[in-house]
């Protein structure tokens, strides 16, 4: 790639249209080897992600939610190329990542703030000097880089003057995600990970950040997967939400229509989970008993029959596929419509007695 | 009215060294016997630092401390050595939100249980295996007689917070500090641990503190919600006064801001700015600065108590204006 190719450091061109999904995964499949032993032997297998699929629509914000070890985090390491795929592909705006795309012209479409505002900050870095990294080592100049810099800082909220120069132990939980955001957006990225992005800090700087988000992706056409245990602010900000257990999908569709409906027995456990807000009704029986299983050794057939209540011989045998949640979006409707989920309760003729027997 | 098993009064924690923090300011703080009371604060609030304080752990040498405590009639600043030693674990003792942290990695659940119980009831070895043995049970883990022999590392996070909890109630403690137990844990578990301790309680019926962040948690294990704001109470209620009828500015917004039932695309009603850093002590309302409603009177003196109901209690001129309205 020429130097000329990156001197602007402008925001990538939308080359599909609007109809092609800005990003498009594939059957994602990463597994971690856990090696143990003298000669490091291989001894197991995390299923850290396990034939993942999904579509990020342009301009949407897509929710991720699922406990620890479902692999979200992994989904969203995938998606910017951190860590390398072992199967699967991911199609970013029609071009594919490998042959169509390089690693380096991903990343200028695609960025990510972490959870640890502290952590993903090189301590000895001022924040001026850690936002205006990124266009520098894509060939920016360093006067255009500092003003850019300066410029991000006060569209989160930071102002230059007051702010440039400090370090990153000099400034709050909050002012420390703004100056994480503003350098994800440092490389005029059209997609924006959020992992956690908002979980660390406190319930009212929280709002603060959400409300800045809102209107960056308002101002700068942006697209967002956000990542979060916290249904609530899900809820709150996407437009589609994505349920994952141990390395798979189990529910996707429209917010509202998976908060309705939790046509997968896991969604439902999992949003009745959620604290009771009612005084007068607080939960009396936990939705599930045991901790979430080890991603080493998943369960066969539907990894979650060893903790549904609507478990029969059919789920340990047969993995249920995505199939159309009944009553509601059919296939014929358009795909960021579509409110699916993977079970065999939701089939007819599956085997489970709880599915209808027509199709 | 009964005797407080918790009796906090003027309490002040300041820390000096590098940086001089007023982490506490003239708490004033009661728990009933047999009560859950949930204190309900962000960072830095003074929540933690409280806790600490009852159970004497903060470093003696950095920290002046200043007020009363009394705990089931006992003047818990004036304790000392092996009294105080008693007192901890014995009386009064606290769940961590990091059992991996809390517990001793080289010792078995088992040994760590029976160790508390025969420092603290001199039972003989083979009792306090047995009591460590029905703690186990009592908590749900399963296959207790397995588990005893186990070591933290080897159990789930919510196994683990089980374990923390049999050990902090295996000497019938009248009072349980629990310090954020359930943050680190996953959705699923968090509910099942909140619905044990809640059981547990009953069963006991020892009185609870329990600090969080989170209000949906502080509505499912508590009685009284007390909301905590640089260093001092804010406001005291019923949890259903405080959720129904929040009258501290600073309460409204962190209910505003628990998103629960937001529209999605309105814009949130923050509240600006960040808690105050507390190097000095404050001299006027700490909410002011972050306040929409505050004027003169909040900025030059301490907001004044007001109690709108029996029990209930708001540091704000506001929650006295709002009274006097109704």
């Amino acid at each position: 790639m020429s130097a000329t190719d990156l001197a602007p450091v402008a925001p990538l061109p939308d080359r599909g249209g609007p109809q092609q999904p800005l990003v498009i995964a594939r059957d994602l499949r990463r597994h971690f080897p856990i090696r143990s032993g003298f000669f490091g032997r291989r001894t197991g297998t995390v299923h850290a992600v396990d034939g993942v699929s999904f579509e990020v629509v342009k301009g949407e914000t897509l929710g991720i939610v699922g406990e620890s070890g479902c692999g979200k985090s992994t989904t969203a390491r995938l998606l910017v190329g951190l860590i390398a795929l072992d199967e699967g592909d991911i199609i970013f705006d029609g071009d594919r990542l490998g042959d169509q795309l390089s690693l380096r012209e991903l990343r200028r479409g695609v960025q990510m703030v972490f959870q640890d505002s502290y952590a993903s900050l090189n301590p000895r870095l001022t924040i001026e000097d850690s936002i205006a990294f990124g266009p520098k080592v894509h060939g920016m100049g360093e006067g255009q880089a500092r003003r850019r810099a300066r410029e991000l800082l006060a569209s989160v909220g930071l102002e230059p003057a007051r702010f440039a120069g400090r370090y990153p132990h000099e400034l709050s939980g909050g002012q420390r995600q703004r100056v994480n955001i503003a350098r994800a957006l440092a490389m005029a990225p059209r997609l924006v990970i959020l992992d956690e992005a908002v979980s660390a800090l406190d319930k009212s700087v929280e709002a603060q950040v959400l409300n800045l988000l809102a209107d960056l992706k308002e101002e700068r056409d942006l697209t967002y997967v956000f990542i979060s245990h916290d249904l609530n602010v899900v809820r709150y900000i996407s437009d589609r939400v994505m349920v994952m257990y141990l390395g798979e999908v189990v529910e996707i569709g429209p917010a509202e229509a998976v908060y309705a409906r939790k046509a997968h027995p896991y969604t439902a456990a999992l949003f009745a989970a959620m604290p009771s807000m009612d005084p007068d009704a607080r939960t009396e029986e936990p939705p599930l008993a045991g901790d979430p299983p080890n991603p080493i050794d998943p369960p066969t057939g539907c990894r979650f029959h060893t903790r549904c209540r609507f478990a029969e011989a059919v789920c340990a045998a047969v993995k249920p596929a995505l199939a159309s949640v009944p009553g509601e979006a059919r296939g014929g409707e358009a795909r960021a419509e579509a409110h699916v989920a993977a079970c065999h309760m939701l089939v007819a003729g599956s085997g489970h007695s709880a599915a209808g027997g027509a199709a | 009215m009964t005797k407080p098993l918790v009796d906090i009064r003027d309490l002040s924690v300041t820390f000096s060294g590098e940086r001089t923090v007023h982490a506490v300011n003239g708490l004033d703080l009661s728990l009933p016997p047999g009560e859950v009371l949930a204190i309900l604060g962000e960072s830095g609030s003074g929540k933690s630092v409280t806790l600490k304080t009852l159970l004497r752990l903060l470093p003696p040498r950095r920290t002046a401390i200043s007020g009363m405590i009394a705990v089931d009639g006992v003047d818990v600043l004036s304790l000392s050595g092996r009294r105080l030693a008693d007192y901890r674990g014995g009386t009064v003792s606290m769940v961590f939100q990091e059992p991996m942290l809390a517990l001793d990695p080289v010792y078995s659940i088992g040994d760590q249980i029976a160790e508390a119980v025969m420092r603290h009831e001199g039972l003989g070895r083979r009792a306090a295996m047995e009591r460590a043995l029905d703690m186990l049970t009592r908590v749900r883990i399963p296959s207790p007689e397995r588990r005893l022999k186990v070591f933290p590392h080897e159990m789930s996070g919510g196994m683990r917070q089980r374990a923390m909890i049999a050990l902090a109630l295996a000497c019938r403690p009248k009072l349980l500090l629990a310090d954020e137990p359930t943050t680190a844990l996953d959705a699923t578990v968090q509910i099942q641990i909140l619905l044990l301790l809640r059981e547990l309680q009953r069963e006991f019926g020892m009185g609870v503190i329990f600090v969080t962040h989170d209000i949906g948690v502080a509505v499912e294990v508590a009685d009284r919600i007390a909301v905590m704001y640089a260093g001092n109470v804010v406001e005291t209620g019923t949890v259903a006064e405080v959720i129904r009828d929040a009258r501290h500015p600073y309460t409204k917004g962190l209910l505003a801001a628990n998103l629960h039932g937001a529209v999605k695309g309105a814009r949130l009603e923050a509240i600006r700015g960040a808690p105050p850093a507390l190097e000095r002590p404050p001299e006027a309302c700490s909410f002011a600065p972050r306040c929409d409603f505050a004027d003169e009177r909040c900025r030059t003196a301490p907001p004044p108590m007001i109690v709108p109901g029996p029990g209930r209690r708001v540091a704000c001129v506001l929650a006295d204006r709002l009274e006097a309205a109704e």
